[in-house]
């Protein structure tokens, strides 16, 4: 009846040993977290005695994963963004505006003089003076589009052309949308990244969320405006062609053109056109450096597409001035002396070094595609992490003991049986925690705590029902047996119904919420296991040596 | 020599008032939603949407003087509450200052902050942002839907998985019992005006978590019962299982209380809303499996054919068991 296959329980006390193994850096935090680091700066910036040292403090043979600790116990910051995905259609439209116009062009004997007319964002309305040739110019507009390469779009063209009278409306087709949004928000996801990597913290979490959202958390900084600032809303870098220079922000632009102001020139203004020549996003470096004069200036270099648009630009345009528009503000504005192939090119302005090595960096790590909007800001700072941590160790220890002791008083060796299941547990947990590099939050203490109240819950129910077997005058040997084998069915439908409950919140919920659903389900999972497993691996152990003829429980 | 919370054997009728017992919780539930309906519940920012400001300052706090301080910067509806907590250290001096979603869909911007803390630094010299949170009302009516929808679902699901391993009376029972905790729990936010944010969802789904696994428990003995002895009246069947199991019950309740209340007691402020709805959703959910749960469950009645029942297809997953 009490038997156990020597198999089984070699398997028991592994997982056992394996999860306090796994537990155990979680119990010397900052000299592991120390080690680790050194360890990944060793092979970031190379090696140096003081870093091995630092390695050192915790031998190599050892596991060194830790729980992560979340943005309420750490500090940090936590932001979630909104990428403006519509914002790429218009800059789509513009920047497809020259093409429609060359190809209508050669076609003016059948569709007369054309004319680009105000419209919505996103659109390009243009009218033609002879109606008669809408069927031809339609023909030549939809000669432009592009077939789609996406899973769900696949055989779509990315560009609706329809015409009306002698309108012709050219917008992007909704699967070109949503294709295109898809990319504006992996794209922002990725500049996001690069940013955040460029300024080097610890581990910090960026992920989408969501069709649009991007979710980023980064412990240890100060707040969540300098995320911001690092994430930097805005550092859109355009070379426009410049149409005029006036001191009148609202002087009538022309369809196709806007007026901007300078940056370092008060109330000066340019009307430049809309449809930038190249953009940033095709800059492939950008460093900080001095100009003739040793003033601080940006050196840029462009891909090879980007250099020779300016190349041909500049081939073409000799003598008539050019913009350089970063973020909707002119930077300077240049005349083209002679044609600049090769596509490298300086950026000069009042800058100071700082700004200068800033808007490198900013250059370098590519333009956001689109405006971010922040609709959540969290910051949390390290102070309030640190008194979390601490109450919440205390409060943990203190109900540790206390359901420790209440369970030796309530049944005596048996009491201590499950006491050392439940010591387990929690080593379990934190085991587990480690190795899936799970993320400890508030609420995740009070899981953990919550589940050493629990914990027990599946020992008394087999704890009981000895006794009620042994009322029944049963042997002790039968009695445990009966005991467990009657109370397998409660205690599985009582942990599978709040491990439901847990799924649901990981899945539904987010940040430190998730974090409880996480240790509250790894929880319900190892209790379970050194409930059924553990305590009667050690009780049968215990039987086997000492075989009571009576038992008390 | 035993601590023994329960007598070893007992024979509590639970059923011969049935009706008080029901009739209490059906009174309760409706001064619970009275107070809802009434004056609704204390939204935290994740459902309302603006921004709290956690401060710290080493000199005493004067609310008064703090609003005045930030009047000036126009930021409409505040609310300035200081913080005790007994884990405070002596001149560690807590205020949590809440303002109201401002216009646009975005958070609170930086340079508000900025100004707030310049400003308050004047009358407390020292003061420190411990935490700024700020939510956009774009967001925050989001989680109030998704919260609906987990409270919902969880629920839904319970009921499907008691239903497959029960019977259809035993699951609308449980899930009775799980809308009396619920609605029990937020009748008390709504009553005491207790921070209701993100954390308490979760607190609401343990709860169900909680009251679900009583309430399993019991009905499994129920069901054991019902096939042993197949004459005894459903009540006396019920009273029995819950007498048996009573023992267990309260030893499950009194340790997870023990470590919610070291939690309540010790764990700090700032999840102090999370413990306390934890713990008033064990006592409730204790309570709900058995005078809510098997009452229900009385009134309803059981199918007693289970020996026919047992082999059959359609109750393949109760017999894990046997």
């Amino acid at each position: 009846m009490l038997q156990i296959d020597l198999w089984k329980r070699v398997l028991i006390w592994l997982v056992c040993v394996t999860g306090l193994l796994l537990a155990l850096p979680n119990g010397f935090y900052t000299r592991v977290e120390q080690s680790n680091d050194a360890a990944a700066e060793i092979i970031a910036k190379g090696d140096t005695p003081e870093r091995q040292a630092l390695v050192a403090q915790w031998p190599s043979y050892l596991p060194s994963s830790l729980v992560n600790l979340g943005l309420d116990l750490r500090g940090g910051a936590h932001l979630l963004a909104e990428v403006k995905v519509t914002d790429v259609y218009a800059g789509r439209m513009d920047a497809l505006w020259p093409e429609v116009r060359d190809a209508l062009r050669p076609e003016r004997a059948t569709v007369g003089s054309f004319r680009r007319q105000q419209a919505p964002e996103g659109q390009i309305r243009l009218k033609i003076s002879k109606p008669e040739g809408m069927p031809r110019a339609l023909e030549v507009v939809r000669g432009l589009a592009n077939p789609i390469t996406s899973l769900t779009g696949a055989g779509a063209s990315d560009i609706d052309v329809s015409g009306q009278g002698d309108v012709i409306t050219i917008e992007l087709s909704e699967a070109e949308k949503l294709a295109s949004d898809d990319r504006t928000v992996r794209q922002s996801l990725e500049i996001v990244r690069r940013r955040i990597d460029e300024v080097g913290t610890r581990e910090p979490t960026i992920q989408r969320q969501g069709a649009d959202r991007i979710l980023i958390q980064v412990p240890g900084i100060g707040s969540a405006s300098e995320l911001k600032a690092i994430i930097g809303t805005t550092a859109q870098l355009t070379f426009n062609p410049v149409v005029g220079r006036g001191s009148d922000p609202d002087a009538p632009a022309g369809v196709g053109n806007k007026v901007i102001p300078s940056l370092d020139e008060p109330g000066a203004f340019y009307t430049v056109e809309a449809a930038p020549v190249v953009t940033g996003e095709q800059l492939v470096d950008a460093q900080p450096a001095f100009d003739q004069n040793g003033r601080p200036a940006v050196n840029f270099r462009f891909n090879t597409s980007g250099a020779r648009k300016f190349g041909d630009y500049t081939a073409e345009n000799i003598g008539s001035p050019f913009a350089i528009v970063l973020d909707d503000e002119v930077v300077s504005a240049p005349t083209i002396q002679s044609h600049i192939p090769g596509g490298s090119g300086i950026i000069t302005g009042n800058f100071t070094i700082e700004e200068s090595t800033h808007l490198a960096i900013l250059l370098r790590a590519g333009a956001l595609p689109a405006e971010l909007e922040f609709l959540e800001e969290r910051t949390i700072g390290p102070e309030l992490g640190q008194d979390s941590i601490d109450a919440g160790k205390i409060a943990t220890i203190v109900a540790f003991v206390g359901v420790l002791v209440f369970m030796a008083l309530s049944y005596g060796l048996f009491g201590i049986f499950a006491n050392v299941a439940l010591i387990l547990n929690v080593a379990l947990i934190f085991g587990f925690l480690s190795l899936i590099g799970a993320t400890l939050t508030l609420p995740g203490i009070a899981g953990i705590v919550l589940t050493v109240g629990m914990a027990v819950d599946a020992n008394v129910l087999i704890f009981e029902r000895i006794r009620e077997e042994l009322k029944a005058g049963r042997g002790p040997a039968r009695a445990i047996d009966e005991g467990y084998s009657k109370a397998l069915s409660a205690i599985l439908d009582a942990n599978i119904t709040t491990f439901i409950t847990a799924v649901i919140l990981f899945a539904m919920g987010s940040g430190p919420v998730r974090g409880f659903a996480i240790t509250l389900g790894l929880g319900i999972m190892t209790s379970v296991f050194t409930a059924i497993f553990v305590t009667r691996l050690i009780i049968v152990m215990w039987f086997e040596r000492r075989r009571p003829k009576k038992i008390e429980v | 020599m035993r601590l023994r919370l329960v007598p070893q054997e007992t024979s509590f009728d639970f059923f011969s008032k049935w009706r008080i017992w029901l009739g209490i919780s059906a009174l309760m539930m409706v001064v619970g939603l009275a107070s809802f309906g009434l004056q609704g519940l204390n939204f935290g920012i994740d459902f309302r949407g603006g921004t709290t400001v956690r401060t710290e300052s080493t000199t005493a706090i004067d609310v008064g003087l703090y609003r005045e301080a930030i009047a000036p910067l126009e930021l409409g509806d505040i609310s300035i509450t200081e913080v005790f907590d007994p884990t405070f250290a002596e001149d560690q001096h807590v205020a949590m200052i809440r303002i109201q979603a401002q216009a646009s869909g975005e958070a609170i911007s930086g340079e508000v902050i900025e100004t707030l803390q310049t400003t308050l630094d004047a009358v407390a010299p020292g003061i420190k942002f411990v935490s700024v949170e700020s939510v956009g009302p774009k967001v925050s009516g989001e989680l109030v839907q998704t919260a609906i929808l987990a409270v919902v679902l969880a629920i839904g699901a319970v009921l499907i998985y008691i239903w497959l391993r029960f019977e259809w009376q035993f699951a609308l029972g449980a899930v009775v019992a799980l809308v009396h905790d619920v609605v029990l729990t937020i009748g008390i936010f709504s009553e005491l005006q207790i921070k209701f944010d993100l954390a308490i969802i979760a607190a609401l789904l343990t709860i169900v978590g909680y009251s679900l696994n009583d309430t399993v428990v019991v009905f499994d003995r129920v069901r054991e019962n019902l096939r042993r002895y197949k004459k005894k009246d459903l009540s006396e069947v019920l009273n029995l299982s819950i007498n048996e199991t009573l023992s267990r019950t309260v030893m499950t309740s009194v340790t997870t209380l023990l470590a919610l209340i070291s939690l309540y007691v010790l764990g700090g402020d700032v999840i102090r809303g999370f413990v306390f709805a934890m713990i008033w959703g064990v006592i409730v959910g204790t309570y709900s499996s058995v005078f809510v749960a098997s009452t229900i469950l009385l009134w309803l009645g059981v199918k007693r054919d289970w020996s026919k029942q047992a082999n059959t297809a359609g109750n393949q997953f109760g017999n894990i068991d046997a």
